[in-house]
């Protein structure tokens, strides 16, 4: 197991170098934007990820409310963490983006308002899981991350919904949309490396949660099994 | 050019700091069950 994580995680280093090269070097240079709209293929893809983790996290919330499996509960809170990690890259690269373009770091329309509360719910999951010392933590924690999910689909669809200070979608926005195929491959290259990168993370993650499960059934076991000398009689 | 390198840093740098805490979460268990198991 170690082994195949190694190689994987030699052929992840791998991809994302050359899609390292292919956002900051063989793309073409936008030309209204310039050098800074290269930002988009650390953007995008990170945005991308976090929402494909959320995803993930609403199935197995749902799994472990129908089934109470340890292994659906240690991947959803694996895949809230990572997301929240490239949400945060998000909520970063964005105003690092924004603010040569539009003069601003920030503006409250819906689609930065709806990522802000994304980030939030998400952030409220893990310290609820961190905190909670009630035995239900994870049945609660579950049901929050079906109905903080409801957000994803808002945030996606948020500068069609609504007029925005967000760019019109580069993709899948209808006629006009669309990109220079060399910037698409960049940006499929950057996909690629991310969802790569993060699957070795959530990995990871989930091995770490999976031990301290054992670890936690081992102590409690032990706890009641062992007659507890300190208790006076 | 600075927004660009600030924000690819910013990416790394957010992901290394992660991995950091979660290499600091799996010593802290290790630490944990080599105690229990001692005792």
């Amino acid at each position: 197991m170690r082994r195949l994580f190694v190689i994987l995680a030699l052929l992840t280093f791998g991809l994302l170098t050359f899609a390292l090269y292919e956002g900051v070097v063989a793309a073409p240079t936008e030309q209204t934007m310039g050098e800074v709209q290269r930002i988009f293929y650390y953007h995008v893809p990170s945005a991308v990820t976090a929402f494909t983790l959320f995803l993930i996290n609403f199935v197995v919330s749902i799994i472990y409310l129908a089934r109470r499996s340890p292994r659906a509960d240690a991947l959803a809170v694996s895949t809230a963490e990572v997301g929240v990690v490239f949400c945060t890259v998000v909520l970063v690269t964005g105003p690092l983006w924004a603010r040569p373009v539009w003069g601003i770091w920030w503006t409250w329309d819906a689609r930065l308002t709806s990522t802000l509360l994304l980030w939030l719910i998400y952030v409220s999951y893990l310290i609820l899981r961190r905190y909670s010392t009630s035995g239900q933590t994870p049945v609660i924690a579950a049901v929050l991350a079906v109905f903080g999910f409801l957000d994803v689909p808002f945030v996606y669809l948020a500068n069609r919904l609504f007029r925005t200070q967000h760019p019109q979608p580069v993709y899948f926005g209808g006629p006009g949309s669309g990109a220079d195929p060399r910037m698409t491959f960049a940006l499929l290259m950057n996909m690629a490396a991310f969802f790569a990168f993060a699957a070795l993370v959530v990995w990871l993650r989930f091995r770490l949660e999976r031990a301290r499960q054992d670890f936690e059934e081992t102590q409690a076991l032990e706890a009641l099994l062992l007659p507890d000398v300190r208790s006076p009689r | 050019m600075k927004f660009l390198y600030a924000a690819y840093a910013a990416t790394w740098l957010i992901h290394i700091t992660y991995l950091a805490l979660l290499s600091r979460r799996y010593r802290r268990l290790r630490d944990e069950m080599q105690e229990f198991h001692k005792k």
